[in-house]
């Protein structure tokens, strides 16, 4: 067995292969582009360059980005988890013709990969008037067949004894629903929201294709657009990743159980 | 439809007729009366689905079977004409080019440099990360860290490193020329780092997972037993970890085939076609040569792999998978 | 086969101490039983034998090896988990096969030990099933075939029938015994049931937070237990302990409970005086006490429970605390609410110090 100094230092050193990018990327952020040229290359940012972020925010419109995130992954979030839950409750508490057939159906949709839709999504967006906009972005990804199955496993975990009580005093379904069903399946509705969240945040191929400035340009995207506008700025692209990056490692760090619950619903259990 | 639901048992009793719909609550499994009662479930189970299914439908099915009937239409090389019917033979010549048969062999050829490294290092940094020691949270916060990366960041992150000029590659003794991007015999190698890098948090957090649904109780009997470190990990860790290695591959190789953002960002497919991955290719043919036919067959194209290529994991694969109850 | 000792063993996890110096001996084919209630340390001291744990303080042997040093892999030791601890993914034959080969043993001769072991349990039948087509008491049975299958120095046991269901729990308690006298191992088995620990051991080792209570034979243990825990604990219903002050009785000395006076003979009186003691606690045995006339203590009768062979009376005092009587059916019931008089025999009367809890010696 190795000892325990042996594995603490086998640890850090892949702690620290593993964060180096991310690192480095904060440190070049705050260097000037002949610092980050120069070679040996500077470790750590003796006059932190502050202005980079401005500049990316400014200029770069990384501010403008992300608010456009922020909006469109809302929107969406908001959208999947409410359509899964009400999806998901039906399909957990009521009976109704075909609905075998029909989970079925929702469950199919995973089987689809986004390319094949796109080719028509676009001319539907398109045809409704939507490129180019909120609306764009986010009605196509409102519903997910992975929500609906999450939710339905989380409330099919209701006691039968809850159901027959509230029932007993009345409960219409609308109340049921909104009472107990959905507090008790929190963690599933937590873990759906976080992970639904870190889909949209970090969507590429659907913002790129149904956006054209930066007035509705999400994130992703503008990082792209920020790296080929300054490509002999280094810095200012490197403060535009950070800002990109920065809400995720929040959320990270604040849903770290929800995400590993959403993430590894259908794997353990086989 | 209303479910008032306020009037409480006796209330909702005293009015005899209305009684089934006023305390209309969670349902009797049983009781397969078609009345009135039975009618507002059925109702208001297709209410609920009803907002899912519409998006369903309109951004996914339609899609879906729209884009195979595309493939039967030729798009015209200058816009403004209309196209025209050519039935299967678009699919057979799109199918049979080269361009594709390279594309397809880039895309396979990417799952298999990222799918199964991803999961080994994944598995390793489980391994690590799962022992008792102190402060290891931390470092599990550490490796899931690239969560919180989006392909796109690690694009740009990584194109910036391996930039021959401002990246530090040269530094680190690594001056391949062309540079590695620019690179056509190792463009494909470096775009497959930065996936390997990007996905590590997802593949630790899922590894870490199936770890720790192996009861303690199971390595701790092998240890009475006399299986040493080694041992315990071929014969109890690793079986038993089998069903999530299994998701890891078939997901893991679901979204290899579908890498987009890497590619757009760093090599636009070049150079030479030697990254030019399916979905890249399907956005080029839409995007910049407008060809809705051709793009539509590569679509369904990939599909089709994709499905194939599941199925076989299933059959093959899944036989050897134990599941532990 | 090996004898097993832990010298003044201690074990502390974090600023908690779990196991608070140890000292105890299983001889060479011994039964032992390690009993008491959860979080008594029990537990974590047979997962130190096994070497899953190690001892912040203290030595351990198996035979004439001091083990401190050797990892559980190569204790030689078998031990039978709760839960049973089968791997679900191998056969019940690969399960039982498991201990041997990891200790290097040729195939044929695996398979020949394997199949012994299964026929002493009785499972030829299910070898090749795996764990999660079994039932219960049969799974705990693979679980003692992996245990024997390579005649370890000793058994250990982490409360192994506490997963079975009554009937079954009674007849795998027989099965075990007579397992471990053909087979003459050590045995160190943990559990929270008295009752197991009254049949089945050799002798019964009680521990109460970490700490040995009492060590001896069961019948020893329950006629002269050392302390109010092991008083308490051992026996069911427990015994009663009724609490009263000192007084004195001219040169003798009794226990005073409400308006009553107990003399207590001078063998313990003059343990009292030299002692200078001045509050005792009294215990005696729910079948040891009688419903009489010429009984001595003044009781009111609370609830009379009927158990179709024998009869609980519970019992208020005077002061308010509460014994129950055990009688025999045939014995005439008293009626709830009334009042009577309780009587004992004074060799069944047990004495401890109120303040240490110990039993005090005539």
């Amino acid at each position: 067995m190795l000892g325990r100094t042996l594995r603490y230092l086998l640890l850090t050193l892949l702690a620290l292969v593993v964060l180096f990018p991310l690192y480095i990327t904060l440190v070049n952020s705050l260097l000037t582009p002949e610092q980050i040229a120069a070679k040996p290359p500077t470790f750590f940012p003796t006059h932190p360059q502050w202005s980079t972020y401005s500049d990316a925010w400014d200029v770069g419109h990384m501010g403008r980005y992300l608010l456009n995130s922020a909006i469109v992954t809302t929107i969406i979030t908001v959208g999947q988890v409410g359509t899964a839950i009400l999806a998901g409750y039906a399909f957990a508490f009521l009976e109704f013709p075909l609905k075998r057939t029909l989970f079925l159906v929702f469950l199919s949709t995973l089987m689809v990969p986004f390319e094949i839709t796109i080719v028509t999504n676009l001319s539907t967006i398109n045809n409704l008037g939507w490129y180019n906009s909120y609306q764009g972005l986010a009605v196509p990804f409102l519903a997910t067949g992975f929500g609906a199955f999450l939710m339905r496993q989380a409330f099919l975990q209701v006691p039968r004894d809850l159901q027959d009580a509230a029932s007993l005093d009345g409960y219409g379904h609308w109340r049921f629903m909104s009472r107990v069903a959905v507090p008790l399946a929190r963690p599933a509705v937590a873990a759906l929201s976080v992970f639904a969240f870190l889909g949209a945040w970090n969507q590429y191929l659907w913002p790129l294709l149904v956006t054209k400035d930066e007035k509705y340009r999400t994130v992703q995207i503008g990082l792209k657009q920020l790296r080929a506008s300054n490509l002999d700025q280094v810095n200012i692209t490197f403060a535009g990743v950070i800002i990109a990056a920065v809400p995720l490692v929040i959320l990270l760090l604040l849903f770290q159980k929800q995400l590993v619950r959403g993430l590894t619903a259908g794997a353990v259990k086989g | 439809m209303s479910f008032t639901g306020d009037s409480g048992t006796l209330g909702a009793l005293a009015d005899v007729g209305e009684a089934d719909q006023a305390t209309e609550a969670v349902p009797r499994r049983r009781g397969k009366r078609f009345g009135r009662r039975r009618r507002r479930e059925i109702g208001l189970a297709y209410l609920l689905i009803l907002p899912s299914l519409l998006i369903f439908g309109v951004f996914v099915f339609y899609p879906f079977f729209r884009n195979f009937y595309l493939g039967f239409y030729k798009t015209p090389p200058f816009p403004g004409l209309p196209r025209h019917y050519v039935g299967f033979d678009q699919y057979r010549d799109v199918l049979t080019s080269q361009d594709f048969v390279d594309s397809l062999k880039t895309t396979v050829g990417f799952a298999l440099l990222t799918v199964p490294t991803g999961i080994i290092l994944g598995l390793l940094l489980a391994v690590l990360a799962n022992q008792k020691l102190r402060g290891v949270g931390i470092y599990r916060t550490i490796f899931s860290s690239t969560i919180a990366t989006s392909v796109a960041v690690a694009a740009v992150i990584f194109g910036t490193l391996f930039n021959p000029v401002v990246g530090l590659l040269p530094w680190l003794g690594i001056n391949p020329s062309p540079p590695i991007l620019d690179n056509p015999d190792l463009a494909l190698l470096g775009v497959a780092v930065i996936t390997i890098w990007q996905t590590l948090g997802i593949t630790f957090i899922l590894m870490s997972s199936g770890l720790q649904a192996i009861p303690e109780e199971l390595h701790e009997a092998a240890q009475v037993d006399g299986a040493g470190p080694v041992r315990r990990f071929w014969r109890v860790t690793l079986p038993l970890l089998s069903p999530t290695i299994f998701f890891a591959v078939v997901v893991g190789s679901i979204f290899a085939f579908q890498t987009f953002g890497q590619i757009d960002i760093l090599t636009q497919g070049g150079p030479l076609k030697r990254t030019n991955v399916l979905t890249y290719f399907i956005v080029k043919t839409l995007q910049q040569d407008n060809n809705d036919g051709k793009a539509a067959v590569l679509a369904v194209a990939l599909f089709g792999i994709t499905f194939v290529l599941t199925l076989i994991q299933m059959r093959v694969l899944e036989r050897r998978v134990h599941y532990g109850r | 086969m090996a004898g097993v000792a832990l010298e003044h063993v201690t074990k502390r996890f974090g600023d908690v101490v779990a196991v608070r110096d140890l000292s105890l001996e299983a001889e060479d084919g011994e039964f032992l039983v390690l009993l008491g209630p959860s979080g008594c340390g029990k537990s974590t001291a047979l997962r130190m034998i096994a070497g899953l744990e190690d001892p912040s303080e203290g030595t351990i042997r198996i035979g004439d090896r001091v083990v401190d040093e050797v990892e559980a892999k190569d204790r030689n030791v078998a031990m039978v988990f709760q839960s049973y601890a089968l791997y679900p993914h191998m056969t019940v034959r690969k399960n039982i096969e498991f201990p041997l080969q990891t200790r290097n043993v040729a195939k044929e001769e695996r398979a020949t030990l394997t199949l012994q072991a299964a026929q002493s349990l009785g499972l030829e039948a299910l070898l090749d099933r795996k764990p999660g087509q079994l039932s219960g008491g049969q799974r705990q049975r693979v679980a003692l075939a992996r245990a024997i299958v390579r005649r370890p120095d000793a058994f250990l046991m982490d409360e192994p029938l506490s997963n079975l269901d009554a009937k079954l729990r009674v007849q795998t308690r027989a099965e075990l015994i007579e397992l471990q006298r053909r087979l003459g191992t050590t045995v160190i088995y943990v559990t929270h049931d008295q009752v197991e620990a009254m049949t089945m051991g050799h002798r019964i080792a009680i521990m109460s937070d970490g700490v040995l209570q009492q060590v001896g034979p069961p019948q020893s243990v329950y006629e002269r237990p050392a302390n109010l825990f092991v008083a308490r604990f051992i026996g069911n219903p427990a015994m009663n302990t009724v609490a009263g002050p000192i007084v004195a009785d001219g040169d003798g000395r009794a226990i005073a409970v409400a308006s009553t006076r107990i003399q207590l003979p001078e063998p313990y009186a003059r343990v009292i005086r030299d002692a200078q003691l001045t509050d005792v606690v009294f215990g005696v045995r729910p079948e040891h006490l009688q419903v009489s006339s010429e009984g001595l203590l003044p009781a009111t009768v609370s609830v009379v429970e009927s158990l179709g062979h024998e009869r609980h009376v519970v019992c208020r005092l005077e002061d308010g605390q509460m014994v129950i009587v055990r009688q025999q059916a045939s014995e005439a019931a008293p009626g709830e609410g009334s009042m009577v008089r309780l009587a004992t025999d004074l060799e069944h009367l047990h004495v401890f110090d109120a303040h240490t809890e110990r039993r005090i010696e005539p």
